[in-house]
């Protein structure tokens, strides 16, 4: 693809990913980097190809924006694992492979003769990176969990949501996006260790520790102080008797502000706000006199905070969303918008950094916009978007036969037999 | 005792707050070198921050969530207003530092003269880490904010809640935890890239930009269908039932999916086991069925588990075949035996804290396993200790460094 050269971070090295919907962004991160990932799925496509939303609404496997968002950057083969052939062409092409990942239930590949002792002896520098709901052993590890059940019991559910009712789940799932991400960063680490030790390792993820490290300080205030925080829906419980108010309806649409005392800039922030509803004739002597500086970082007193949430949300309630934003990014107020999709694309920033990509998807004749890389490389180009997602065995041929060495005749007999 | 995977690798650490500092924990760790540059005039925000161990009141030296994001650094105070503090710097990176980190607003380190730029003039190799908010260059490169903010503007309030309210947060600051993951691998895959080429590299990560990331299939639905998403509770289009329900005792829930005919099977012989027979009417034989009874459905759940006690009923449904998992509060997380099994919380011992939970790594390294073994560092702790054993000052260097009061 245009712009594609040999000069990533991660160009040398090879990643076979066997994920499925759970695991594939891991292997997206590594790509991004430069890594030559080359996803693996059974033949038919990926059940992640099965997942929603689609391409003008065409329910197929090759128009999941799923599949897309996470396997953008990859090379894609086919391959199952359930035959005698497909497990020899598995252990072949880890021969010169230096990473591989996958989101199997603990055992299943140790089933297939493909555990990791077994992959050892075949490269002792390989680096298998398994990414599960709660670990490869211990005596959760045959739990199942989907989404909701793995948000939780990583914890992050309880917290989230209003008082009177059920706990929530973030809109979108994320229970594997976190541990997929964090499949990334144990990959990279058993990398720089092989580069002293010359040899590989096993990375056991687990998704429900990588949610529950996700919690702030929340674990810390029942270690140390035997104190449950709660969800308070839109404030936010910031101590045993402080809440911040961080949600806030406008007049049409809601807003990210929140009161709270501690860093010069939030102090700074709140002064801001009642100078400008002085000046709009909205003064409150009250809050005016709440030393904000003398509370604790991020917390207000309950008292304070009602006050605040009547006060200030009655301003609030009167003013637009994008007249509350502009005006708050002039005064260096720290207001926000719970943005919409609609607000991302148009976010002046992510414009001004050319964070959205097109990406041609010729087998439609159409550009299509991605979300763009996750981190930059100022001084060059080495990170970034060079291929978009493989069509369901795109690669066969160029892999098998150009790279692999097998015949046209073994990949048409294995084709046929279903293996590719 | 095992080898580390980042031995030997020497940090500059300036970051603050959570995102920052939970990323170079990943890298303490496992081995490498952190030396934590802090003000002791102005102090970074967390170490304000609650809950305080201790005797539970505020002190500099006490919070539990700064404790817990600087397990296994050093520690060292400087001004880094005064005019030598760069030249102190300086020295650092050219004779000890192989990578320097820093969340600062952008523009901070260069109004220090510590830019990359300077950086790589006294070591061209040096690697720098920065993120921000936003990200580096652009119209609101300088907006300040901080993490339960940029769930707001990642989209990811906005589909969190019920269709009949506004939208929550996802509770804390969500994405300074997302960032560290995408942070540690890029600063990882850089050193490698300098290992392989000897060149230094500057990265720039907006946490706006990585955190999009975990919703990016809403963004493309967007952008090619024009379709901007909804709040739904708990629901999921692929499943019923599917949702948290009450259990026995106060606010305690339980998780429970069935995305297949065969999860709703084993799901209806574990209610009719236990003498109900509700779930067997046709009706709810279909995925379609159930979904278009979807409010009754939920009803009818919430009435049957309120019966039972949330771990019970967990182990129960796991063994049916049933994904379900109780709804863990933070006295949960501690209980819970799978974190137990995986060692997720590491206790360290500290001067004023006492005995504090640090969490690990979240994954398993099965030759470098990583270790947390000191606790945060006091402010200034290491000071003398990192400059004089670790960058190796003359003690008429550092003497020289404390008498013009660079060392706070």
């Amino acid at each position: 693809m245009t712009g594609a050269h040999e000069d990533y971070l991660l160009s040398p090295y090879r990643v076979l990913d066997l994920t499925d919907e759970r695991g594939l962004l891991c292997g997206k991160i590594l790509a991004d980097l430069g890594a030559d990932v080359i996803q693996i799925e059974p033949p038919g496509g990926s059940t992640a190809r099965r997942i929603g939303p689609y391409y003008q609404g065409q329910i197929h496997p090759e128009k999941s924006l799923f599949w897309w968002a996470y396997a953008i950057n990859k090379r894609g083969i086919t391959l199952n694992l359930e035959t005698t052939d497909g497990r020899q062409l598995l252990q072949r092409m880890v021969r010169d492979a230096h990473f591989l990942i996958e989101s199997w239930p603990p055992g299943y590949l140790e089933s297939l003769g493909l555990g990791y002792e077994a992959l050892a002896a075949i490269n002792p520098e390989l680096i298998l990176v398994s990414i599960t709901p709660f670990g490869q052993d211990g005596p959760y590890a045959h739990y199942q969990a989907t989404d909701v059940v793995g948000m939780a019991m990583g914890g992050l559910m309880y917290l989230t949501g209003d008082p009177d009712r059920a706990p929530v789940r973030v809109g979108f799932p994320q229970f594997y996006l976190h541990g997929a991400a964090a499949g990334a960063t144990g990959a990279m680490l058993a990398h720089s260790a092989r580069v002293t030790t010359g040899k590989g390792q096993h990375v056991d993820v687990s998704c429900q520790q990588a949610v529950a490290r996700s919690l702030a300080h929340a674990p810390q205030f029942w270690q140390l102080e035997n104190l449950i925080l709660k969800r308070l829906g839109s404030f936010r419980q910031s101590a045993g008797e402080s809440k911040v108010r961080v949600n806030w309806r406008c007049k049409d649409g809601y807003v990210n502000f929140m009161p709270g005392g501690g860093g010069a800039g939030s102090v700074r922030s709140v002064r801001s706000l009642l100078a400008w509803m002085r000046e709009a004739g909205q003064a409150n002597e009250e809050l005016e006199a709440v030393q904000w500086e003398d509370l604790g970082y991020g917390t207000g007193r309950a008292e304070t905070m009602d006050k605040t949430a009547e006060v200030v949300g009655a301003f609030f309630a009167e003013r637009t969303r994008d007249d509350l934003v502009r005006e708050c990014t002039e005064r260096r107020i720290m207001l926000f918008p719970v943005a919409t999709e609609r607000d991302i694309f148009t976010h002046p920033q992510l414009e001004a950094r050319g964070y959205f990509k097109p990406i041609e998807h010729p087998e439609l004749g159409a550009s299509v916009t991605y979300p763009g890389l996750f981190i930059k490389d100022v001084s060059g180009d080495r990170i970034g978007l060079r291929r978009r997602p493989p069509l369901i065995g795109e690669h066969n041929q160029e892999f098998y036969q150009g790279e692999l060495g097998l015949t046209p005749e073994a990949v048409a007999t294995l084709t046929q037999g279903k293996v590719m | 005792m095992p080898p580390q995977a980042l031995e030997g690798l020497k940090v500059l650490d300036f970051c603050w707050v959570a995102a920052g500092p939970m990323t170079t924990k990943y890298l303490a760790e496992h081995g490498a070198t952190v030396v934590r540059v802090e003000s002791a005039k102005r102090p970074e925000s967390l170490r304000r921050a609650a809950p305080y161990g201790g005797d539970g009141t505020s002190g500099i030296n006490r919070s539990g969530y700064f404790a817990n994001y600087n397990a296994n650094k050093y520690g060292i105070t400087l001004d880094m207003r005064h005019p030598r503090a760069r030249e102190l710097v300086l020295r650092m990176v050219s004779t000890w530092a192989d990578l320097v980190t820093e969340n600062f607003t952008p523009g901070t380190m260069e109004s220090w003269g510590l830019g990359y730029a300077d950086l790589k003039q006294v070591k061209p190799e040096i690697m720098m880490f920065s993120a921000s908010m936003l990200g580096r260059g652009g119209p609101l490169e300088k907006q300040p904010g901080f993490g339960a903010v940029l769930s707001s503007l990642a989209g990811l309030t906005n589909i969190t809640g019920w269709p009949d309210r506004g939208p929550v947060n996802p509770y804390g600051a969500y994405t300074d935890f997302i960032v560290p993951r995408f942070a540690v691998a890029s600063i990882l895959a850089a050193l490698d890239y300098r290992r392989r080429t000897g060149q230094g590299i500057h990265l720039d990560m907006s946490q706006l930009e990585t955190s999009l990331h975990f919703s990016s299939p809403l963004l493309l639905d967007y952008a090619i269908n024009g379709v901007e998403p909804t709040r739904k509770g708990n629901r999921d289009p692929g499943a019923a039932p599917h949702g948290v329900y009450p259990c026995q005792g106060e606010d305690r829930w339980i998780a429970i999916a069935c995305f297949s005919d065969d999860e709703w099977r084993a799901l209806r012989r574990v209610i009719s086991s236990g003498g109900a027979n509700w779930a067997d009417q046709d009706s709810f034989g279909s995925l379609l069925g159930r979904k278009a009874a979807e409010d009754q459905l939920d009803d009818l759940m919430a009435e049957w588990t309120r019966g039972y006690g949330a771990k019970a009923l967990m182990a129960t449904l796991q063994q049916a075949g049933v994904p379900a998992g109780v709804v863990n509060d933070t006295r949960d997380l501690f209980d819970d035996i799978q974190l137990q099994h995986r060692g997720h919380f590491q206790y360290l011992d500290h001067a004023e804290i006492g005995s504090y939970a640090s969490e690990k790594s979240e994954f398993n390294l099965s030759d470098t396993p990583g270790k947390l073994d000191r606790p945060a560092p006091l402010m200034g702790e290491h000071t003398a200790y990192v400059l004089r054993d670790l960058v190796g000052l003359s003690e008429q260097e550092y003497l020289s460094f404390k008498a013009d009061d660079v060392l706070e």
